[in-house]
């Protein structure tokens, strides 16, 4: 029989000399060495880009960054007789922006009336309908979102407008969509995440839902709203071939909602694949990699001047 | 503190010697100036309205309050002589002498037989007949053999309130520890298991150093041999569990004992 | 000034426009009804859409048969193959490591300047556009280390995907199992790794293997991490042989791979098939439909764990 009087030396007596290695330090070794790793992948990919995006500002034909950026003469593969190739991204960079602006103009509103009715008007449904319907969509690939945009949306717009069909419309129909459950997911967040005493108190003093809603819980909810709204706005902005199917490839500012344009995302995924190696070019490219690393980082920056990021139910990039 | 209830001079030999415990969690004192013997092999009960740091003494005990951030400690806990803080103190060895039961039974999600020998296992006793007579031993010290013996192999979460916590004393028991702490290990309970669990220590007493904390007087009075009274993190009155019941020293204790608290 | 009288007569003490008030209100709700049932209707339509278009396509023929060149009839076989491979790799790499993380996070980390770095490298690496991840993959696996488009570039890119989201999900789930356990593992003598080992991690893994699966959804539909990593190409494959070290296998991880989602949309853009309408609707119902599964999955195995771990 194991000894089990406190008074002997029991078998766990003798045990405890064996090492601590084994039982805590290794585990912890690991634990922390897989969190160091994240700040590792973290530093290295920013550092690879930045010091690639670099490339075409230097070397013996440097690149103007002004023209980079303000020029929207984008002619990467003019002969030096026509005055050599151009790389003016800005038309890329305002259709970036003009599409994932649309995308958000048009999803934000519907998203948050629709968070409204999830968590203020009909929680219960909300609950056990709405959010697993949304978080379904959440997963969808963005080549699904692209497909559907290139066989039913361009040739139902070419049908009703006029023109190719492939355009800034296109483009933002197709991400407003991809971005819709993401916003209503973290607006509905928002909403729920409010105290209770709120509603009541509102409530207590006479006032309808509505009031209730616009005066003190929208007001009181709208930071984490806007992370939200921010949140979407950075996935349709970085969102590469659902956008690039719909929105025609063309080198053009974006002046109407229905001609095609390029987006940063756009040109990178069409030709970074068919240039050579360390060509202008394709250092131009990288450059472009760049300024989408630094636009997304410009967006992170917002968020957290918004205010702490909820990890309940956490970021849904 | 007059002299006269000076809880050092009257236990001879004992397990656990405090002197002058101040615990602070930040900036807020919750322990001032303990100083007290717990008597080897006796039962001692820590009574005292909530919030007078009786729970928060035990857990120094093993060193628990460890695992909270911003816990500073001040003065000396010795364990048969020796200071638990020493840096030379393995705090996994010093909790394998010093089990605890906690307020709230908390049995892992694993089976009855699994909830026992854990002890055991992380201490990396492997011998399946030292695990499956320790299983026996344990529970039977536990009282709780006879009821759950057909079942060892299924989850100890099926199991009502009551039993549970005898498993977690059936628990602490099989590391062969020399001190039981109990922090309010009835607070939860219907009566019937709370007599259960007060016949229980009854039994163990005499075999392992037991410390108890409790809100409720009559199972100090029952229970134990030696009462301490908290209040507002100091000890107001220590001695045997029958001189304190009787003939409180200190108006504080009187006015507690007798229900004038407040 | 009120009186007694008023209160009686039942005259509201506050003149407001009450009927307008109420107005606004079952206007408001009526607002946010149609808005919550468009949104809904859009995505079932969506989603309807997809796989009326593609249930042609959802036979066996489609799911096993290779593509075919300048003809009609060609099915997906290795592309969903290379899709389910990589799946499976880039789990196998990122699951333990996103785990690691995980428990440090919830278990070891202190408020300090290296806790504070490693949340806003992991806020970052979930704020990466996926393309830009696929570019850093271009970049290290592909031109520096000179891998070639291959599987195994393929899986970095979407464990780097992943890592930031199993971190997320496994230190979520971790901080929701009881701290009671926690002691009581502590006071019997064990090692904090023991206690995460034996008591926390098992505690946590429903809601780390619904989390897992649903992130395995996501990068089964991922596309832009994978054009430049694992190409858009993929070498015949001879389904009998098995040695991963053969230039044929399926199993080579250092062949390029195009994955059923770089599929559909390479399809579309290269028209080297007279039926590529009919293949990307195919393509994108199966897409879709696992994506489905997978989250149903998901929710089915959290639930049952959940309540298999509450009754044991």
């Amino acid at each position: 029989m194991p000894d089990l009087t406190p008074s002997g030396q029991s078998i766990l007596r003798s045990a405890r000399g064996s090492s601590h290695f084994l039982r805590e330090t290794l585990g912890r070794y690991y634990a922390t060495l897989c969190g160091d790793l994240i700040i590792l992948l973290t530093v290295t990919m920013v550092a690879f880009i930045t010091v690639k995006g670099l490339a075409a500002f230097t070397g013996p034909h440097p690149l103007s960054p002004l023209k980079f950026l303000f020029s929207s003469h984008w002619q990467p593969d003019a002969d030096p007789g026509e005055g050599g190739p151009q790389f003016g991204t800005l038309a890329f960079i305002l259709g970036s922006v003009s599409v994932s602006g649309l995308a958000v103009l048009l999803a934000a509103p519907l998203a948050v009336a629709a968070s409204i009715l999830i968590s203020v008007i009909a929680p219960r449904a909300g609950e056990n309908f709405f959010r697993p319907v949304l978080e379904l969509f959440t997963g969808i690939p963005s080549v699904v979102y692209g497909w559907v945009g290139l066989s039913l949306l361009v040739p139902f717009i070419r049908n009703q407008f006029g023109g190719l069909g492939f355009s800034l419309l296109a483009g933002g129909l197709v991400l407003a969509l991809m971005i819709l459950p993401t916003i209503t997911t973290l607006a509905t967040d928002a909403l729920q995440n409010l105290p209770d005493s709120l509603l009541e108190g509102s409530y207590a003093l006479g006032a309808t839902r509505w009031q209730t809603i616009h005066r003190i819980l929208l007001p009181a909810a709208r930071p984490r709203i806007l992370i939200g709204v921010t949140l979407g706005m950075t996935r349709a902005f970085g969102e590469a071939l659902a956008v690039q199917m719909v929105i025609g490839n063309s080198v053009r500012l974006p002046d109407s909602l229905l001609n095609p344009m390029s987006t940063i995302t756009s040109v990178i995924t069409m030709d970074m694949g068919n240039t050579v190696k360390g060509s202008a070019w394709n250092n131009a490219l990288w450059s472009m990699s760049l300024l989408l690393l630094a636009i997304t980082f410009g967006f992170i920056v917002i968020i957290k001047r918004l205010g702490p990021q909820d990890t309940k139910n956490g970021n849904h990039f | 503190m007059n002299p006269s209830s000076s809880p050092i001079a009257t236990i001879t030999d004992p397990i656990v010697e405090v002197r002058d415990l101040n615990l602070y969690y930040g900036t807020s004192q919750a322990l001032r100036g303990i100083s007290l013997d717990i008597p080897r092999k006796k039962v001692t009960a820590l009574i005292g309205p909530s919030g007078c740091g009786k729970s928060t003494f035990i857990r120094c005990l093993n060193r628990m309050n460890d695992l909270i951030d911003h816990v500073r400690l001040e003065g000396e806990i010795k364990l048969d002589g020796q200071n638990i803080h020493d840096g030379s103190v393995d705090v996994i060895a010093l909790r394998r002498r010093v089990g605890m039961v906690f307020q709230k039974w908390n049995p892992f999600p694993k089976s009855i037989y699994e909830n026992v020998i854990y002890g055991l296992r992380v201490a990396g006793v492997k011998e399946r007949t030292l695990l499956d007579e320790t299983v026996e031993k344990s529970l039977r010290r536990a009282a709780l053999w006879d009821e759950v013996k057909d079942r060892l192999h299924q989850s100890a979460m099926g199991m009502s309130g009551g039993q549970m916590q005898r498993l977690c004393i059936a628990r602490a028991i099989a590391v062969a520890p020399e001190i039981i702490l109990m922090d309010e290990p009835c607070s939860a309970l219907d009566p019937r298991s709370t007599s259960r669990i007060e016949e229980l220590i009854r039994e163990l007493q005499g075999e392992y150093t037991i410390i108890i904390v409790t809100h409720n007087m009559q199972q100090a009075a029952r229970v134990s041999d030696f009462t301490a009274y908290f209040y507002l993190g100091s000890l107001i009155e220590y001695g045997l569990t029958k001189r304190i019941f009787t003939t409180p020293r200190r108006k504080e204790t009187e006015d507690y004992i007798t229900g004038r608290f407040g | 000034m009120a009186t007694t009288s008023d209160l009686q007569s039942g005259r509201p003490l506050v003149q407001g426009n009450h009927k307008s008030a109420f107005r606004n209100d079952r206007i408001a709700t009526g607002i946010f009804y149609a808005a919550g049932i468009f949104l809904v209707l859009l995505l079932f339509a969506f989603a309807g859409y997809i796989i009326y278009n593609g249930r042609a396509s959802l036979n066996l023929h489609f799911l096993t048969t290779p593509p075919l060149f300048m003809q009609k009839g060609g099915g997906v076989g290795p592309q969903l193959f290379n899709s389910i491979y990589l799946l499976i790799l880039a789990s196998t790499l990122s699951v333990p490591l996103g785990v690691g993380a995980g428990i440090y996070m919830a278990e070891y980390a202190r408020p300090s300047r290296l806790t504070r770095a490693i949340r806003l490298s992991l806020e970052t690496l979930s704020a990466l556009p996926s393309i830009v991840v696929g570019l850093f993959g271009l970049l290290i696996f592909i031109n520096i280390l000179g891998w070639g488009f291959s599987i195994l570039a393929g899986a970095m890119a979407l464990t780097i995907l992943n890592l930031p989201v199993i971190t997320r999900v496994a230190e979520e789930s971790i901080r929701n199992v009881p701290p009671a356990l926690k002691e009581g593992s502590l006071a019997l003598g064990a090692t904090h790794w023991q206690t995460i080992w034996r008591l926390i991690l098992p505690a946590a893994t429903p809601g780390i293997l619904s989390g897992v699966i649903l992130v395995t959804g996501r990068i089964f539909g991922e596309a832009a991490a994978l054009l430049f990593t694992a190409g858009m190409s993929s070498p015949p494959l001879n389904f009998s042989d098995w040695n991963p070290l053969h230039y044929v296998s399926p199993l080579n991880p250092l062949r390029p791979a195009e994955t059923l989602a770089v599929y559909t949309w390479k399809v579309n853009s290269e028209g080297l098939v007279p039926d590529a309408r009919q293949i990307a609707d195919g393509s994108a119902a199966v897409l879709i439909i696992t994506v489905f599964l997978f989250n149903f999955l998901a929710r089915y195995l959290g639930k049952a764990l959940q309540k298999r771990s509450r009754a044991c």
